[in-house]
């Protein structure tokens, strides 16, 4: 008898939670939420933490070798900007109940995942322009709407992000119009990275929702406030122009303007290639896992010495 | 061209070279720093003092006159060339200890460096002297911490970063070395003597080392100097190689 009533008892808190968020409530962390809502949100927010600190690596793998040294600089601070993007979506998590450091664990235990696209190689100064362009600028169209997601702290950390990402966007976009503007080997260089990095780019948002077996709730608690297609689409929709304006070739022989949907077509996306990547085959999975661990075993003794040290003080 | 402004010229390398290469070596540890927090600080470090060698640099090439640009003395200069001290282009080999030590080490004389500079007559050099002491002050302040936690820390700390003091300390040498350059600068007021500067950098070093529980080695014999002629250790072509690839592979492109 016990267990059914507080069963009901839960549900009617369920039922409550449900909607106060149909009417726009933001959540808190002190407010009461239903286990499965903390567990996702703390899923994805860790991801996309780890997402921030892992995507340090490719790009940050061109720092010492930018072109100029304004180019370096920005690169740099690109790359700050996103360790920064790290730590403050991981301490917007931990409001959920687990601390960073068991959320990093997870990262390099290889048991979190994080977002596909940092398991690419970057093999030209032009794949700098072309994260900074496409990936950031995907990051732009999941971001800006996960600022009007239902859980408090990740809108927050979210609009503060967003606006730096533009400017992260803004970055890579004037670097291929530069080498566009170039010389031919710099113009090859550019539609390169295109070909490489477009379609990585679209599975950026995830599996088709018929595919994503979370969506639906997801979309019920206003975790996600649109589909994956639908913010796939606002991408290509938004990025297609400014690829033609610097002359930039987008490697789809499908896209084209449908003038009655008032969007882009697109070909089919290499599913099969976006899973492969996720279970851990990329070009790249097991670098960045290395990457990873490899900094944090090497600092080990730095943060046993910091943590030593800082007890002697309290004891003295 | 003056005597004088061919000094200047060389002067302004020397600082924009040794702050640049350092910069080259701290951005390496980006995204693979002990702690994420000091990942940005690194990135903090590696771009103030990118900004350094970019303000002496494009004053470098106003002196010179002739349209060179700041990427030019940073991308197209060979290793006989630069002019940076020894102990920056010794590479970090991700030991952490070892890059706060040789921030901390070339910051203490950096600090008293600009401090002295910002009263040169050349009021270029000192606006730009007033600017670096500012972030200098940071650094020396990070590094020192730093420094003092290892020290203190563990036992293993404690070794390591002693370990990384006695491979540094041959290079403290080199911070006042000097030569008909800086002569002719202090006898026109545009520079200071490094010299003099020595007792106050023991004494700056010293506090945090001895903080640190630490022990500066005694038993130097070597002390390693040539940069400010351009003769440097085996490591600095293969960071030039990496850092200037790009630009020479396609003199005629623009990034
Ligand atoms: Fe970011
Ligand atoms: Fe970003």
């Amino acid at each position: 008898m016990d267990v059914k009533v507080k069963t009901d008892d839960l549900s009617a808190k369920e039922t409550a939670f449900n909607d106060s968020i149909k009417d726009g409530k933001v959540i808190e962390p002190k407010d009461w939420m239903p286990e499965k809502y903390r567990k996702q949100l703390l899923r994805m927010m860790s991801q996309h933490a780890h997402s921030e600190v892992v995507g340090m690596l490719p790009e940050g793998n061109w720092i010492t070798r930018a072109p100029s040294l304004a180019r370096k600089a920005i690169l740099i601070a690109k790359v700050q900007d996103e360790a920064g993007h790290g730590l403050y979506i991981y301490s917007a998590a931990e409001t959920l109940g687990m601390d960073r450091s068991e959320m990093v664990d997870q990262l390099l235990s290889g048991k979190a995942k994080y977002s596909s696209i940092f398991n690419y190689p970057t093999l030209t100064w032009a794949d700098i322009g072309a994260i900074g362009w496409l990936v950031d600028g995907a990051a732009i169209v999941n971001q800006t709407v996960l600022a009007k997601c239902s859980y408090g702290p990740y809108s927050r950390a979210m609009l503060r992000i967003c606006r730096e990402e533009n400017f992260h966007n803004k970055q890579g976009y004037q670097i291929l119009a530069f080498l566009m503007r170039g010389t031919k080997e710099q113009k090859e260089m550019a539609q390169d990275a295109m070909n490489r990095w477009w379609w990585p780019s679209l599975m950026m948002f995830g599996p088709s929702d018929k595919d994503s077996p979370n969506s639906a709730d997801l979309l019920k608690w206003k975790v996600k406030l649109y589909t994956n297609d639908d913010l796939r689409q606002r991408f290509i929709d938004r990025t297609v122009e400014q690829a033609e304006a610097i002359g930039l070739k987008v490697p789809d022989d499908k896209l084209k303007w449908n003038e009655e949907t008032r969007h882009y077509d697109f070909g089919e996306i290499n599913w099969e290639e976006f899973f492969q990547v996720i279970n851990g085959n990329g070009p790249c999975n097991k670098l960045r896992l290395k990457q990873r661990n490899d900094a944090h075993s090497n600092g080990q003794w730095v943060r046993e010495a910091a943590k030593a040290y800082a007890e002697k003080r309290k004891a003295n | 061209m003056t005597e004088l402004n061919t000094a200047l010229i060389e002067y302004c390398l020397r600082i924009a070279d040794n702050s640049l290469i350092h910069a080259q070596r701290i951005a390496d540890w980006t995204g693979h720093g002990p702690i994420l927090e000091e990942d940005i600080a690194m990135s903090n470090v590696s771009l103030d003092l990118i900004g350094q060698a970019r303000g002496f640099y494009t004053y470098a090439s106003q002196l010179e006159g002739n349209g060179k640009s700041e990427d030019f003395y940073a991308f197209h200069r060979g290793e006989r060339d630069f002019r940076n001290r020894l102990m920056v282009e010794q590479p970090d080999l991700k030991d952490f200890g070892f890059t706060m030590m040789k921030l901390f080490l070339n910051g203490c004389f950096d600090y008293l460096f600009f401090r002295d500079l910002m009263k040169s007559n050349d009021e270029t050099i000192s606006g730009l002297a007033a600017k670096s002491i500012k972030e200098v002050t940071y650094h020396v302040r990070h590094a020192g911490d730093w420094v003092v936690r290892l020290g203190d820390g563990t036992e293993e700390s404690h070794q390591r970063i002693q370990k990384s003091l006695n491979e540094l300390w041959p290079f403290t040498n080199e911070l006042f070395e000097q030569n008909e350059v800086d002569e002719l600068l202090i006898q026109n007021g545009a520079a200071f003597n490094k010299k003099e500067l020595k007792a106050e950098w023991e004494a700056m070093v010293n506090e945090i080392i001895t903080k640190a529980t630490l022990k500066i080695p005694s038993d130097s014999t070597y002390f390693y100097s040539g940069g400010i002629n351009g003769v440097h250790s085996e490591h600095l072509g293969f960071l030039l190689a990496e850092m200037q690839y790009l630009p020479r592979m396609y003199p005629d492109a623009i990034w």
